[in-house]
């Protein structure tokens, strides 16, 4: 049954569908559950999957290909640049003070310093993949604490370059087994480190200058599939081009991310690539738990267990410390350390890497890697426990609830078309200071907006990954500018029902449209074509003389009355919209619009007007019933 | 010679029947520009830079303007807040004023014997316009008397509209023209009576 793919996959599948939702259930998370179902299939549970971790994490490692690339396009250099200080000085002293403790207690423990060095840095590295998957969904992302997560995690996830280059050159003994080795393994160190750097240059330069031509003339082919088709044979194209010079292919995603995100197709390919992401990664979750050694664990549970604890605790102390020192309270240190403690997917790579380059004996890597995943089984574990133990006891004692962190990038708008109505009122709100994302789906046009500095993206806004990748989640304002009105019902009805707390500001064509909206609660309509009306009707009162001001008090006054009509008007449509309360709603529309014939000369000049003032004064009866109050000279005697 | 600079705020002014005569009769004088405020900013976005190079260019500001609660209709205090910009007009460095003259002709509904103290208005038209006094001094202007026409609601032509027409284009004639007493000018509680025999 192992060789039938499909059988694979119903038991993948089937795992994740059983254990995942039980696991919430739970209150343990969706990357527990994972973890779980996998040491549930695994070879010491029902052995339903492959005996071997490799076979089953070389699948799913796509998982993590995929994420890395995510989170690449969400790392602008802008965003990166602003982060600085907490990457640099967080990340930074979290990574050289855990492989300088680490380093200091194997050789203190009588490992050679050269081994011990590299085992230090290796576990500096944490799991980006259970983190930011368990911080997502507890919804601490934003908090403070999870601003300094993600600060560490990408750090570490910068650091893993020099170290692939420089661990290499950490080798004891030459590589055990040169087949093994692909291409750049068999080299020497420093030629080694060249070609990493060259394969680097090559990705951030294709990915500048290559990629968004190709891009622009597939979305100009307007066929979806083809573009998702593009973005993942850009993913597997990237990791498999990795592969052939011998790096982790997640590095190499994650660097073609970070070159596109400044591209106008970012959303778009985050929209593209995350059901891929989100399915492989628990893909690999679910491998991970299925690949823990537990005839290791067995074999030597005492020395197996003191290993991690060691390295949890380590780990967890220097993170306390480093989050202290900038600044965290206590209660924020200790929840970054519960959360980053363990060590990462990274580590397994670089455990390969290091094996394979010479650097550590079989053993000791085999026993890492059980360590590893040991580690990252207990993270969901320590979590929990922090949530349900440590979190009460301090939240007593820390008055205030932690601040979210304003977004770095994300924008309060977003604009959903960017034709006719969308351009003007974006460079509105730019010319206004407004953070705003545009969305388009007319690549041409985008390409034109970009190169004149505006950050537009090419996407379709209706489809509900596009806009959480637009930060639709983030956002407070939604401004759907679109102009066909079909779109914009489909556009208003995603929106409503997955980001409740947007509010809509909606351009609709005319009145039908605008009934039909503001019944169904939509308040921020408007017609795009009374605007320009009030405008027209404006300079023709000017060219008959009128006074400026008083033409501008008449148009305002109109323009009032016009949509209070709307509004009145919106609530005689019938709920059924059937014929008669259509006809009926046609008959009061009328009459209303007549009514406002002779609205300018009833409103005209009412403000200042002193009719009723002279009358009194002059002692005639007053004629005329004013429903302002006169506003003019001072009171008469 | 002195050019003389009317700055016209009347929101209402087909409904205007002492002020447009007012600034109608004085329309044809040369040396004399008349700037009707609402009509140039309906809008409240009053242009300060090429405002300011107006008050430069001219001697004499006279903010003519119906009387309404005891001050200036909106604009003309929106023109000042925003015109007078320290640096410009006041302040160590804002010296570009200083020397002109500054005065307000203004009508009022009620009738003089109302703006008196003990009267129904209980203070003067000098103690009302003080804010525009004190206006004029931070930018070292010399403010003038006011040139005020009383019981604007009730005035027709038999009843003196005629006479406070002939007044007021006299007595931009002799500030254009230099001509005007400015020891007395400055003294008194209305400018009116200067140019009496005009």
């Amino acid at each position: 049954m192992h060789d039938n793919l499909l059988a694979q996959a119903f038991v993948y599948l089937a795992a994740a569908v059983a254990a995942v939702p039980l696991a919430r259930r739970l209150g343990m998370g969706a990357v527990l559950g994972y973890l779980l179902a996998g040491i549930a299939i695994g070879p010491f549970g029902l052995r339903l999957v492959a005996d071997g971790a490799g076979d089953v994490l070389h699948v799913a490692e796509f998982g993590v290909v995929m994420m890395l690339f995510l989170i690449g396009l969400e790392l602008r250099p802008a965003a990166l640049w602003r982060m600085r200080g907490a990457v640099v000085g967080l990340g930074g002293g979290q990574i050289v003070a855990t492989a300088a403790l680490g380093c200091a207690a194997g050789v203190a423990l009588g490992v050679p310093w050269r081994m011990a060095l590299a085992v230090g840095v290796i576990i500096a590295m944490s799991s980006t993949a259970i983190v930011l998957q368990s911080l997502a969904e507890t919804g601490r992302l934003r908090t403070d604490a999870g601003q300094r997560i993600f600060a560490i995690l990408l750090s570490q996830d910068i650091a893993v370059i020099p170290i692939l280059a420089v661990l290499p050159l950490l080798a004891t003994s030459p590589p055990p087994a040169a087949a093994e080795m692909h291409g750049v393994g068999a080299l020497p160190g420093w030629q080694q480190a060249i070609v990493v750097l060259g394969a680097v240059a090559a990705i951030v330069a294709g990915g500048r200058y290559l990629l968004r031509p190709v891009f622009r003339a597939i979305a100009r082919t307007g066929l979806r599939e083809i573009f998702t088709a593009t973005a993942l044979l850009l993913v597997v194209g990237i990791a498999l081009l990795m592969q052939a010079v011998g790096l982790s292919p997640a590095l190499g995603t994650f660097l073609a991310g970070v070159v596109l995100a400044d591209s106008e197709y970012r959303h778009e390919l985050e929209g593209d690539i995350e059901p891929f992401k989100g399915l492989l990664l628990g893909l690999f979750f679910i491998s991970v738990g299925a690949g823990i050694d537990f005839r290791l664990v067995a074999a030597a549970p005492g020395s197996l267990g003191a290993l991690v604890l060691g390295i949890m605790g380590l780990k967890a102390l220097v993170l306390v410390l480093v989050a202290r020192r900038a600044g965290s309270v206590m209660a924020d240190a200790l929840f970054i350390a519960a959360a980053l403690c363990q060590v990462g997917e990274f580590a397994f790579v670089l455990l390969g890497m290091a094996r394979g380059a010479g650097v550590l004996p079989d053993q000791q890597a085999g026993q890492l890697v059980a360590a590893v995943a040991l580690s990252m089984l207990a993270t969901p574990l320590l979590l929990l426990a922090h949530a349900r133990l440590v979190e009460p006891r301090l939240a007593g004692a820390a008055p205030t609830r932690e601040a979210d962190a304003i977004p770095d990038e994300d924008t309060p708008v977003i604009v959903a078309g960017f034709g006719r109505v969308g351009s003007t009122l974006g460079r509105l709100l730019r010319a206004s200071g407004v953070g705003t994302t545009v969305l388009d789906l007319d690549g041409d046009r985008i390409e034109v907006l970009r190169r004149l500095g505006l950050e537009a993206y090419y996407g379709d806004a209706t489809r509900l990954e596009l806009l959480q990748a637009a930060g639709a989640a983030r956002a407070r304002i939604l401004v759907v500018a679109v102009d066909d009105f079909a779109v914009t019902e489909r556009l208003v009805e995603v929106a409503r029902r997955h980001f409740p707390h947007l509010r809509l500001i909606v351009r609709v064509p005319d009145r039908p449209e605008a009934y039909a909206l503001l019944r169904d609660g939509v308040s921020e309509v408007h017609r795009e074509t009374v605007g320009t009306a009030c405008d027209m009707g404006y300079a023709t009162l000017r060219a008959l003389g009128h006074r400026a001001f008083q033409a501008r008090r008449a148009v305002q006054a109109f323009r009032d009355h016009d949509e209070q009509g709307v509004r009145a008007l919106a609530d005689k449509w019938g709920d059924d919209r059937s014929y008669f309360s259509a006809a009926r709603a046609r008959i009061a529309e009328s009459a209303q619009l007549l009514a406002s014939l002779d609205f300018v000369d009833r409103h005209f000049d009412l403000a200042w007007d002193n009719t009723t003032l002279r009358d009194e004064a002059l002692g005639r009866p007053s004629a005329a019933t004013t429903p302002e109050p006169p506003s003019t000279d001072s009171v008469e005697e | 010679m002195p050019r003389v600079l009317v700055l016209f705020a009347h929101p209402a002014y087909e409904k205007s029947r002492v002020n447009r005569r007012l600034v109608e009769a004085i329309a044809d004088l040369d040396e004399i520009t008349v700037h009707d405020l609402y009509e140039a900013y309906p809008d409240f976005r009053i242009d300060v830079a090429a405002e300011q190079a107006r008050l430069v260019a001219h001697d004499v500001i006279v903010l003519q303007h119906p009387f309404y609660w005891y001050s200036a209709p909106a604009l003309l205090k929106e023109y000042l807040d925003l015109v007078l910009e320290h640096g410009f007009a006041y302040g160590s460095q804002g010296h570009a004023l200083d020397g002109k003259l500054l005065m307000n002709a203004t009508t009022t509904g009620g009738a003089e014997s109302a703006y008196q103290i003990g009267g129904r208005n209980r203070f003067t038209m000098r103690q009302l316009l003080a804010p525009f006094d004190q206006t004029a001094f931070l930018c070292r202007m010399t403010y003038l008397a006011p040139f005020v026409v009383h019981g604007a609601l009730r005035i027709d032509a038999e009843g003196g509209l005629d006479v406070a027409e002939r007044r007021y284009r006299a007595l931009l004639v002799a500030l254009r023209d230099g001509t005007l007493d400015l020891a007395r000018a400055v003294e008194g509680s209305r400018i009116n009576d200067l140019v009496a025999d005009a």
